[in-house]
């Protein structure tokens, strides 16, 4: 990971626009904190196409532009209406509402959901219970790169979830985060931190929608605490629009018995990277990493995933399909790791692909790293094209060329659609699989 | 010189010991060292050493020219540190970089040839004669750097083949060897391939006629032998349209507590409709038990295939305490073939990252890669691989399998494919598994009366087989053999 970098003025910018962010902040703890990312930021480098982690995206563009922060925009001009427009309805749901990051009491509906949970904003969470904030806000970043300082430094507020123990969500949570950026560039960077209770169980479906004309940067960051026999479904859809950028970090502690079910849908997005780093910290733990991304125009969609196997008895399921339209191009890098201890583990990952057009491009880097010797690791990839022996048969029965192909990616994306656990939720993503790749619903 | 002559044969008194100590030992069969004379270059490296190694090979002019300007290039680079090996730094300055038999007047036939050569070769299991003779093999055997002697040349010249030392063919081909020398590696790919443009001291150079297919198995056997000096081999193979061949590679340097270093280069040319397979079994001094010692193997190998050609690699990695190493195929041509086969095993402290890299640029291009890789004790296997699909590579087709096996909860095994795909005709598919033996399938064969010992040899054997069967009769045998032998007290 050693690599010789120029020094780029974008870390000066974001280091400045910290300063200001810093100097706001009255809550010792948090200022603290992110005086120390600031500093640590200032001494980094952000990654380069030399960098292995980010060898297929080119950052170049996002580093020189110049930015806004999200917390310099007073006027919101977001209606109850956009949100209606912007959020799944297809289903029952608490809704939360961020605008450009910033909680929106008024257009957020979750009046039950306060009694169950604990839920409020991260700020608000420190001044109250200082205590919890303490042991659980940025504990687990895997890999402290770059983004990582840039987001804590630069962060104004966030969400903090903590579901008790026991306690069984019968709804789902949605999150809607709307951007609606001014200027060249609004930046908005954010955290989420969710603890979750031990032998409870929640949903959460994380949407994000820009508005059509803005031009921002989204950076987030999402802690996630699972305490013991917990159940953790997350389900992100990423609906940014064609100017954005979305660079996305996950990181996840799993204890014994717990299970943790990650859904990443990218739909929109001009440059979308997706970092998921689980450590399973316990035996007999369930984790599963499912992804569908559909690239189209010039999209760059990135993910990367990591799933650090401690100790013994877990097992571990990936599975992440791409479909390529356009010159979009698609980068999937899965790592693996297999501790010495962690004997008897399962570990499975597969990500496929599928190019429709001359122009759309893949990369693919699923690694497996194992020191342990009675485990099944298995890891596949495949990059292909619609098969044309399948088309020919659907042809040859009267549906017209665009309904086979359309019947043929339904196929494909079948297998990733149909393990999310919301009935609702599943058509409503089969939907925009098709309106995003412009083609007829064959539902 | 006749201060550093007394030095050696102190060195020589303490090798005899050495000697008597290593063949007692009976872990490393190849581990014993030859008493000839040596010419031998001060340690270290410089513009100086390297036209004086120049001279030494009597280069022409733009020989000498093309060393100096990669040492200069290796100058600039820095040694690539992204294999997931670990090693001390390597003190480029604390080697020797030429060693060589004294030179002795052209030899007529084997009997005057030096008898202590003669003995080595025989304990390596290659008596010359027998194998003229017997399995109809040319040998061109390269004994630290200068190569020995060459069999069947006469055989071979009748065809129009040439299967000379390197050095011999820049004097007896020169046009040949200056257009193919250092095109499908050039001395600025990367930093060993730099070191090697640079002190090269010998090599092997191969070119097969138009249409002609090679009536043996082409071979050579490479050794280190001095303490310290690093064997800077270059290969060159070029099949011309339609010809045929098969070269074989086996590698073995006797014990020596110090670290030395190995890096070759291999290059490759396959014209239209050519085939050449490459097979490499190497089994260079991995180190003891406590992972002392042993062989740096920083190799690079790659070749090119032009329209409807193939090239096959088979590797059979079974020594070194560090194996870098991915023989690479440029699939240039329209409906070119490559292949790649390999069998890494790694004990005790032995690490290897190796894989391939298939570059697919012409039309209808085809690659296989199926690599197997063995880790037991506290070693460290890995698999890395490059598969790439140019733009206009329409209908390519790769088809990967990477499987590792574990035979100790102390080694590791890792699998790091790289995947880049430019164009939407192509089909690419990769799979990889790491499992352990299961004791199923142990407990099937103890009860048919197998020891637990042999029915592991057997597993690993089936588990190679896909690998084992693409080498020749020769080196599949002892392939089989190199394995049980590596694997030996492996199993618990």
């Amino acid at each position: 990971m050693s690599v010789e970098v120029k020094k780029m003025d974008a870390v000066e910018r974001y280091t400045a626009s910290a300063e200001k962010i810093i100097a706001r902040n009255k809550n010792s703890f948090l200022s603290q904190l992110q005086s120390e990312a600031k500093v640590k930021l200032s001494e980094m480098k952000f990654p380069t196409l030399k960098t292995e982690e980010w060898k297929y995206t080119n950052l170049k563009r996002l580093l020189s532009s110049e930015l806004i922060h999200s917390s310099e925009i007073d006027e919101i001009t977001i209606t109850s209406d956009d949100v209606e427009k912007c959020k799944f309805n297809n289903f029952e749901h608490y809704l939360l509402v961020f605008v450009n990051g910033v909680f929106n009491e008024e257009l957020s509906d979750y009046e039950e959901l306060k009694n169950e949970i604990v839920i409020s904003t991260i700020l608000k969470a420190a001044e109250k219970d200082k205590k919890l904030i303490e042991s659980y806000f940025s504990k687990i970043a895997v890999n402290k790169t770059a983004f990582d300082h840039l987001n804590l430094a630069n962060f104004t507020d966030g969400l903090f979830i903590k579901i008790p123990n026991g306690k069984i969500l019968r709804k789902p949570i949605q999150i809607l985060y709307i951007s609606d950026g001014k200027g060249d560039m609004t930046f908005t960077p954010f955290r989420n931190l969710f603890v979750v209770g031990e032998n409870s169980e929640t949903s959460i479906i994380q949407k994000y929608v820009g508005q059509d004309g803005s031009k921002y940067f989204n950076n987030i960051s999402t802690e996630i605490f699972i305490g013991q026999n917990g159940i953790m479904n997350i389900y992100k859809v990423e609906l940014e629009n064609e100017d954005s950028y979305h660079i996305n970090k996950t990181d996840v502690t799993q204890s014994r018995d717990t299970q943790f079910n990650h859904f990443n849908f990218t739909f929109g997005g001009k440059l979308i990277r997706n970092d998921i780093n689980t450590e399973l910290d316990g035996e007999n733990i369930e984790c599963t990493l499912n992804g569908l991304y559909i690239g189209n125009g010039n999209q760059h969609i990135d993910n990367n995933t990591y799933i650090n196997h401690a100790k013994p008895h877990s097992t571990s399921n990936e599975l992440y399909k791409g479909i390529l339209d356009g010159s979009s191009r698609g980068v999937f890098c899965g790592k693996i790791l297999v501790d010495r201890d962690a004997q008897l583990t399962n570990a499975y990952q597969n990500n496929n692909t599928i190019i429709l057009s001359d122009t759309a491009t893949v990369d693919t880097k699923p690694q497996l790293e194992i020191y342990a010797d009675d485990v099944k690791c298995t890891h596949g990839a495949t990059v292909g094209q619609l098969d044309e022996t399948a088309l020919f048969y659907i042809l040859s029965r009267g549906i017209p060329r665009d309904k086979a192909k359309s019947m043929l990616i339904n196929a494909f994306a079948e297998s990733v659609v149909d393990s999310v656990k919301i009935e609702g939720l599943r058509d409503e993503i089969n939907s925009l699989i098709y309106e995003h790749l412009n083609r007829d619903n064959v539902l | 010189m006749s201060d550093e002559t007394s030095i050696k044969k102190d060195d020589l008194q303490a090798d005899e010991k050495d000697l008597i100590n290593e063949l007692t030992d009976s872990e490393y069969k190849w581990g014993f060292v030859t008493d000839i004379e040596e010419e031998e270059f001060p340690k270290g490296l410089s513009e100086d050493i390297v036209r004086r190694i120049s001279k030494i090979k009597n280069d022409p002019k733009w020989m000498t020219e093309y060393r100096v300007k990669a040492y200069k290039h290796w100058l600039t680079l820095k040694e690539p540190k992204w294999a997931k090996v670990k090693y001390p730094k390597i003190d480029f300055q604390n080697i020797r970089y030429y060693s060589a038999p004294k030179q002795k007047e052209q030899l007529e036939s084997l009997d005057d040839v030096d008898p202590e050569l003669l003995k080595t070769f025989e304990k390596l299991g290659i008596p010359i004669e027998e194998q003229k003779k017997l399995s109809n093999v040319a040998v061109d055997a390269v004994f630290d750097s200068v190569s020995v002697k060459t069999t069947f040349q006469d055989t071979l010249m009748e065809k129009g083949i040439i299967f000379s030392p390197l050095s011999e063919a820049i004097k007896n081909h020169p046009e040949l060897v200056k257009e193919y020398f250092g095109s499908v590696v050039p001395y600025t790919d990367n930093y060993y391939a730099a070191l090697n443009a640079a002190v090269f001291s010998e090599g092997s150079f191969v070119y097969i006629p138009k249409g002609v297919r090679c009536p043996m198995e082409l071979s050579t056997y490479f050794r280190i032998n001095a303490m310290d000096t690093g064997q800077f081999e270059r290969t060159i193979v070029i099949a011309d349209e339609g010809a045929y061949v098969s070269y074989l590679e086996g590698c073995t340097a006797p014990m020596r507590d110090n670290n030395q270093l190995h890096a070759a280069v291999v290059e490759l040319v396959a014209k239209k409709g050519a085939q050449i397979k490459y097979s490499t079994v190497q089994n260079w001094y991995p180190g003891d038990k406590d992972g002392k010692g042993g062989i740096y193997n920083f190799v690079t190998k790659r070749g090119v295939c032009e329209e409807s050609a193939k090239i096959s690699w088979t590797q059979v990695e079974t020594g070194s305490a560090i194996t870098w190493k991915y023989p690479s195929t440029i699939l240039k041509g329209d409906n070119s073939v490559g292949e790649f086969y390999s069998v890494a095993v790694t004990n005790n402290y032995q690490q290897a990252d190796t894989g391939t890299k298939m570059v697919h640029l012409g039309k209808n291009t085809k690659s296989t890669i199926v690599s197997k890789g063995i880790s037991a004790g506290h070693s460290n296997n890995s698999y890395r691989g490059l598969v790439k699909i140019g733009k206009h590579a329409d209908g390519a087709r790769n088809f990967s399998q990477c499987d590792s096996m574990l035979m100790s909860d102390k080694c590791g095994a890792h699998t790091f494919p790289y995947i880049e795909i430019d164009n939407k005709n192509s089909i690419v598919e990769h799979e990889a598994t790491t499992s352990k033996i299961s004791e199923d399938q142990i407990f099937y064969l103890n009860q048919r009366g197998i020891s637990t010992e042999d029915a592991v040899s057997m597993i690993v054997n089936g588990f190679c087989k896909e690998v084992f069967k693409e080498l020749p009769m020769e080196f599949a045998v002892e392939a089989t053999k190199l394995l049980a032998l590596s694997l030996e007290g492996s199993v618990g």
